[in-house]
């Protein structure tokens, strides 16, 4: 008989829109991240650091690179006989056919693939935070309390509480009442998306609210939990956690990476991160090449200079070049003589030679100012910058792009250069 | 493919100096991400051979770790697969492998039990690119009993070391000797072959039956004017590693671009265990020029003309010139280093100095206890 203590339900199908062109063609766990790794791997890692061994990884938007990337779960250890990874994407049925509606209704759809292993408690997580976490401890603290359901929760300032969806609790920490991005926060308690459920409980509330439209664990199981009695706890966590959701904690949390003794340290042995590594040979550092402050992944040559940024495997800085605060992931080609400051570059792109990004003054994007500021420039996957333009702050370009699309051989501050299916 | 393949991976070499105290030479690290034995094992995986045996006994325990699983060069097979032989005491047998026939004879069941026609034996200490599938070819069109590998020497390196060939104008394998005092060619053995499964069966059985135990001397070289051993050349790259300066020299050809280009950028690739190691880290203080940095380093001082392995340390004000810095060594603060090989694992104090000089690259074992935060 095959039997699991807990299993981990992923919620990896989101397109996280507010990372603008970075998910046009992945989804949002996909997305690389510190040079090689990708989002869904600090989760992933986590689950078989905490003796998980079974981990159903629910697809939707653009699962192709997740799909490639997870596989059998090699990298992860979550190669089993029985359990180890399945990804589940939504499936045609013989009535009632749908897509993923929300978070619960996902888990919903695969009652067969959680009850095919007997669980006694069931994790839910998402796959777009980074973190190091032992789930076990929170497993313990949940039958501690004898809890139906135990969130996740940390400490945040709480002039920031009104951001996120924040619990109040009682000396045991049990949960009196749910507050979504309060005005008046009377708790600094955020929730962090991480729910351990009781399986008859989970069971019980997915069948009971099948009806429901859309239905969402924050909106809807948990209230509907909570409402009827159930005892609800709250596990305070007060490690590093980063929500990468915006173009800024994206950029930020890259950043962080480079500090001296970086807060989130990939460099010790306990808690290792894993990822697929099909990039294997070192690093080659030029003759003429100057880095100061930075991590460069596997295989990549430098023969230009690199300042404060984080580089992924494969890439190649021309000689020349110079890049400043910027995040450039894997198989990016970077031209002679090229200046790059406060860029994030997409997988696989190729910047021309003397081309400038990232300078300028200021000035509000025209494509969609609230997912691209921050100054930043955001260039998405195997897009192509002809040589020798001049690029602004705050710019959005996705797509092969020639001399022609920048009149006087510059696109300003603000601007933006969207080429086939582009997205906001 | 149409053959099995076994790798000669057993040997001890007393011209590795103290880099062979802790290690078998094909699990010598090679080019900061590789162990040497990663590129026949490679080789093979892409040649499409299925079923591999390495054959282990000298120093194994790194060797035997590198390989525990097969599933970085694809062997991890249902059918086939990489199998590990090491000496057993059997009914008939105590002894250690006592040459390199005598180890093919140990494992002659494997070589029974297969199915394949043919069989690969190719060295753990090679550092190549070699589709075997076109030796085979030129095997069969030769009509050759035994076909050996073999590569045109340049004039300045010193071949002795190596086991020479003459051949005719067909390529034909009319002179063979081993290691000699003088050498009369510039025609090395690669120690790579290619020959039918049951003639290898045969040789090696009548090889026993005489007491014989080692392939060169009493196979290639006993039967160079009775069977048809042939001369496959290559042309592209090989080294092999199996003295302190070609293990040296071979290391540093890396830094060279059309020697990077060819191993890490063409097709097909090397592949080797993965180590889950974060990408390297050059924090403010570092100055790295014309170096390979591997995984999972952090770099605080000058690198130059050098080659770190995975999971360097690197401490402030250090130098380090013209020097290999194997895996997982900690190096101190205002440290020089030059013309080096360090050995892995080390702890190099602070202050500390080493230089070696180019003719003679100075081995550094230092274990001294390691303060880690």
């Amino acid at each position: 008989m095959v039997k699991k203590e807990m299993i981990a339900m992923l919620l990896a199908g989101g397109q996280g829109s507010r990372l603008g062109v970075l998910t046009q063609k992945v989804a949002k766990p996909a997305v690389s991240f510190g040079g090689k790794y990708r989002i869904i791997d600090f989760p992933l890692s986590n689950c078989i650091n905490s003796g998980i061994d079974t981990v159903g990884v629910l697809t939707q938007y653009q699962p192709l690179r997740l799909n490639s990337h997870i596989g059998i779960g090699i990298p992860w250890d979550l190669d089993r006989n029985v359990g180890g990874v399945t990804i589940l994407p939504p499936y045609e049925k013989s009535k009632g056919s749908d897509w993923y509606t929300g978070t619960a209704n996902a888990i919903f759809q695969n009652l067969e693939y959680m009850e095919s292993y007997n669980p006694d408690y069931v994790l839910i997580l998402s796959g777009d935070h980074i973190y190091k976490m032992d789930y076990e401890v929170m497993l313990e603290y949940h039958k501690a309390n004898n809890a139906d359901i135990t969130i996740a929760a940390m400490p945040v300032p709480i002039e920031d509480a009104s951001r996120f969806g924040v619990v109040i609790t009682n000396e045991t920490n049990r949960i009196l009442e749910f507050e979504e991005k309060p005005q008046q926060p009377r708790s600094n308690l955020a929730s962090m998306g991480i729910y351990i459920f009781s399986w008859p409980v989970l069971r019980e509330a997915l069948v009971h609210l099948s009806e429901e439209p859309g239905c969402d664990f924050g909106k809807h199981v948990i209230p509907y939990c909570h409402g009827r009695g159930d005892r609800v706890f709250a596990y305070e966590y007060n490690g590093y956690w980063k929500d990468v959701g915006t173009l800024g904690s994206y950029w930020e949390a890259n950043m962080e990476l480079i500090d001296i003794i970086p807060e989130f340290n990939l460099y010790e042995e306990y808690w290792k991160i894993y990822t697929k590594s099909d990039i294997i040979p070192p690093q080659f550092i030029a003759r003429d090449a100057v880095i100061g402050r930075s991590i460069i992944g596997e295989g990549t040559e430098v023969y230009g200079e690199i300042h404060n940024s984080v580089i992924g495997a494969g890439v190649v800085i021309g000689a020349g070049a110079v890049v400043r605060d910027s995040i450039i992931m894997r198989g990016c080609q970077i031209g002679a003589g090229a200046q790059i400051t406060k860029a994030i570059i997409a997988e696989d792109s190729r910047i021309g030679e003397g081309t400038v990004v990232g300078v300028g003054d200021y000035a509000e994007s025209r494509y969609s100012p609230k997912v691209y500021q921050f100054d930043l420039v955001t260039i998405g996957e195997h897009s192509v910058i002809p040589d020798h333009v001049r690029i602004g702050k705050n710019v959005a370009i996705s797509g092969v792009t020639t001399a022609e699309d920048y009149p006087d051989g510059a696109l300003g501050s603000g601007e933006y250069i969207i080429k086939a299916g582009g997205v906001r | 493919m149409r053959a099995i393949g076994i790798v000669l991976a057993g040997g001890n070499n007393k011209k590795m100096r103290e880099l062979s105290y802790k290690r078998a030479i094909a699990a010598m690290p090679v080019s900061g991400s590789y162990r040497s034995i990663d590129f026949t094992l490679s080789n093979m995986s892409n040649s499409h051979i299925q079923s591999v045996a390495v054959f282990t006994q000298y120093n194994s325990r790194s060797l035997n770790e590198h390989l525990s699983s097969s599933k970085w060069w694809d062997f991890g097979r249902k059918q086939g697969g990489l199998f590990v032989f090491t000496p057993t005491i059997t009914a008939e047998n105590s002894d250690w492998y006592r040459g390199t026939a005598d180890a093919l004879y140990q494992n002659l069941a494997f070589l029974k039990q297969s199915h394949e026609p043919y069989v690969v034996i190719a060295p753990g200490d090679g550092i190549y690119k070699l589709d075997y599938n076109k030796v085979l070819e030129y095997h069969i069109e030769k009509k050759a009993d035994i076909t050996v590998v073999c590569k045109d020497m340049p004039e300045d390196v010193d071949v002795t070391r190596f086991g020479m060939v003459k051949t005719n104008d067909d390529g034909r394998i009319i002179d063979f000797e081993e290691k000699p005092m003088v050498a009369e060619s510039t025609t090395i053995s690669c120690g790579i072959y290619v020959i039918r499964r049951r003639q290898l069966i045969e040789l090696i059985e009548r090889c026993a039956a005489e007491d014989r135990v080692d392939f060169v001397r009493d196979v290639l070289v006993r039967y160079k004017n009775l069977k048809r051993i042939y001369a496959y050349k290559l042309e592209s790259y090989w080294n092999n590693i199996a003295s302190v300066n070609s293990y040296y020299q071979t290391n540093m050809d890396f830094l060279k671009p059309e020697v990077r280009n060819y191993f890490f950028k063409e097709y097909p690739d090397i592949y080797s265990k993965v180590d889950d190691l974060p990408p390297a880290k050059y924090n403010p203080g570092a100055v790295v020029k014309n170096s390979l940095i591997s995984s999972g380093s952090i770099i605080n001082g000058t690198v130059e003309n050098s080659i770190l392995f995975k999971k360097v340390y690197v401490g402030n004000n250090c130098v380090i010139r013209n020097s290999i810095i194997l895996n997982d060594v900690y190096i101190g603060d205002n440290t020089v280093i030059e013309n080096c090989i360090v050995e892995s694992r080390d702890t190099i104090r602070a202050n500390t100095t080493y230089i070696g000089t180019p003719e003679d690259i100075r081995i550094v074992l230092e274990k001294n206890e390691r303060y880690v935060l």
